[in-house]
């Protein structure tokens, strides 16, 4: 994050503001990823008007970024109308695709339309591994050929690279691909559970070897010896103790394709429904954004005492469906050991309690959460 | 250059740019480039003359009707100032800048519930602190 919009982002939670939306306009899904948590039928998604309604809401209230997401966000046929008016109303905005079906005529109108970036999902740059991935043969054809689009229009283009076991051995394959074709690159070792619950997928993610050796990829970390340095042997200072575990639900939130308005993608705590409330609304009211935003790091069991605590990247919304938004997140304990090779104080409570009902595992990194905030004071 | 330059600026006529994403921040415009994705904060003055960029108006008369009656600044300055502001922002692709009226499609941003007076007695500043592109975050 630039200077400007960190001081802008920390601006935004002193005036509690949303500064940041991720709206996810569909779950449908032309691809059907092997990892992926959502629920691909339709169960009732807002029309063109309901979300043309939330957009100017959202405006209003000061958002700033919206990332529009899914599912396929090509799918709706209103895709390009909701845009325009999302750009009318002057939001910074990012779109997440698959890209499948951008061309040419897609392209040029995402450029005029001023979209700020395209963020698009590639698993591995050799065609058996990201079609088996996707289950669509010829997608990272497609894809590829998409980004070449977009970057002849001088789009901004990021690649996001989910890994797990599948494409693990892959990861620089996708980096050089990215160079190759003036692309951002950017990776992901977590998968998260389904939306329904089922954690089947877990047994996809990539295990602590692979991360201890993507954790020490000098191509990826920069300084390996200072990315995995052990932790302060102290407890958390006061001013750590005292900062805010991330910005779900300070500056950033969530909109599902049904309304339903959560911190963040990965918090699946309810605070209302944009259908039934004004946006500002259940933003400035909901008891539950009120009490997410009331926890600190030294209201956080385990956490609290832990020598992790000042550099741990622990997920709110993660530990919430451990089933406690105050408890630890145990993936990003494992991420924190896997780099330092310094277990948490909630990985030594595991192994001395073993009778104790084993966690969820879940490895996950904040997808528009990932910056740690370093004030205060809870937005009004 | 002073009589030279208030000459033109008679006829010189600013748009906002139809690719530029903007937000009320409390007194502050946020802008951001569509063109490189650079990223700006405009002061209050500033944003009051941003805000009037409808490709319609002169830029002096935007300058004498929303700038001077709300602020203590002579007017020769503050149309100079306006004149240097409008050519920053004119480089980043956030504004066009013609001597002919300019046809735009783009409403003004509307400033967000919490935003306040922007009337502050303060002169016209340039816009400042071009930063780096936003970061990203992986999709899942």
């Amino acid at each position: 994050m630039s200077a400007l919009l960190q001081e802008m982002s920390e601006r935004a939670l002193r005036l509690g503001v949303p500064f940041s939306v991720q709206l996810d306009i569909t779950y449908r899904c032309n691809e059907q990823c092997v990892h992926c948590y959502l629920d691909h039928d339709d169960h009732g998604e807002m029309t063109t008007v309901e979300i043309k309604h939330l957009l100017k809401e959202m405006a209003e209230a000061g958002v700033f970024i919206l990332t529009l997401s899914g599912g396929e966000i090509f799918l709706r046929k209103d895709f390009f109308e909701i845009l325009e008016c999302a750009r009318a109303l002057t939001f910074c905005i990012k779109l997440k695709t698959n890209a499948v079906l951008i061309r040419e005529t897609q392209a040029a109108r995402l450029r005029e339309l001023g979209v700020q970036s395209v963020q698009i999902s590639i698993y591995s740059h050799r065609p058996e591994v990201h079609d088996a991935i996707t289950k669509v043969k010829g997608s990272l054809r497609r894809s590829i050929q998409a980004i070449r689009f977009l970057k002849s229009q001088g789009l901004k283009v990021i690649m996001a690279n989910v890994l797990m076991t599948e494409n693990m051995q892959d990861y620089r394959g996708v980096r050089a691909l990215a160079e190759e074709l003036g692309a951002e690159y950017t990776l992901d070792p977590t998968i998260t559970p389904k939306m329904d619950g089922d954690r089947a997928i877990l047994d996809l993610n990539a295990g602590e070897s692979a991360l201890q050796n993507l954790f020490r990829d000098e191509l990826f970390v920069g300084n390996a010896e200072e990315f995995c340095a052990p932790p302060p042997s102290s407890s958390p200072s006061d001013e750590t103790l005292a900062s805010l575990p991330c910005s779900a639900g300070h500056t950033a939130c969530y909109v599902s394709p049904y309304g339903e308005f959560y911190p963040c993608v990965q918090f699946p705590l309810s605070c209302g429904n944009v259908r039934q409330q004004r946006f500002i609304d259940i933003w400035r009211n909901s008891e539950q954004l009120k009490e997410v935003r009331s926890i600190r790091l030294r209201d956080l069991s385990g956490c609290s005492a832990c020598t992790h605590g000042s550099t741990c990247t622990r997920c709110p919304g993660l530990a919430f469906m451990e089933g406690n938004m105050r408890g630890p997140s145990t993936s990003d304990c494992e991420k924190s050991f896997a780099r330092t090779g310094i277990p948490s104080v909630n990985l030594l409570a595991k192994k001395s309690s073993p009778s104790l009902p084993r966690l969820v595992q879940i490895q996950l990194v904040p997808a528009i959460t990932g910056t740690r905030l370093s004030g205060v004071g809870a937005p009004a | 250059m002073g009589d030279d330059w208030i000459k033109m600026s008679k006829n010189l006529y600013i748009a906002r740019s139809p690719r530029i994403a903007a937000r009320m921040l409390g007194e502050e415009m946020l802008v951001m480039s569509g063109h490189d994705s650079t990223l700006f904060t405009l002061n209050p003055t500033a944003t009051i003359l941003w805000q009037a960029a409808d490709g319609a108006t002169p830029l002096e008369e935007i300058v004498e009707r929303r700038i001077c009656p709300h602020f203590e600044v002579n007017r020769d300055e503050a149309v100079q100032d306006a004149e240097q502001l409008a050519e920053d922002l004119a480089k980043h692709g956030i504004l066009s800048l013609s001597e002919q009226p300019i046809l735009v499609e783009t409403k003004p941003p509307q400033a967000n519930v919490d935003a306040g007076n922007v009337a502050k007695p303060i002169p016209p500043q340039p816009a400042a602190k071009p930063y780096a592109p936003v970061q990203e975050q992986p999709r899942r």
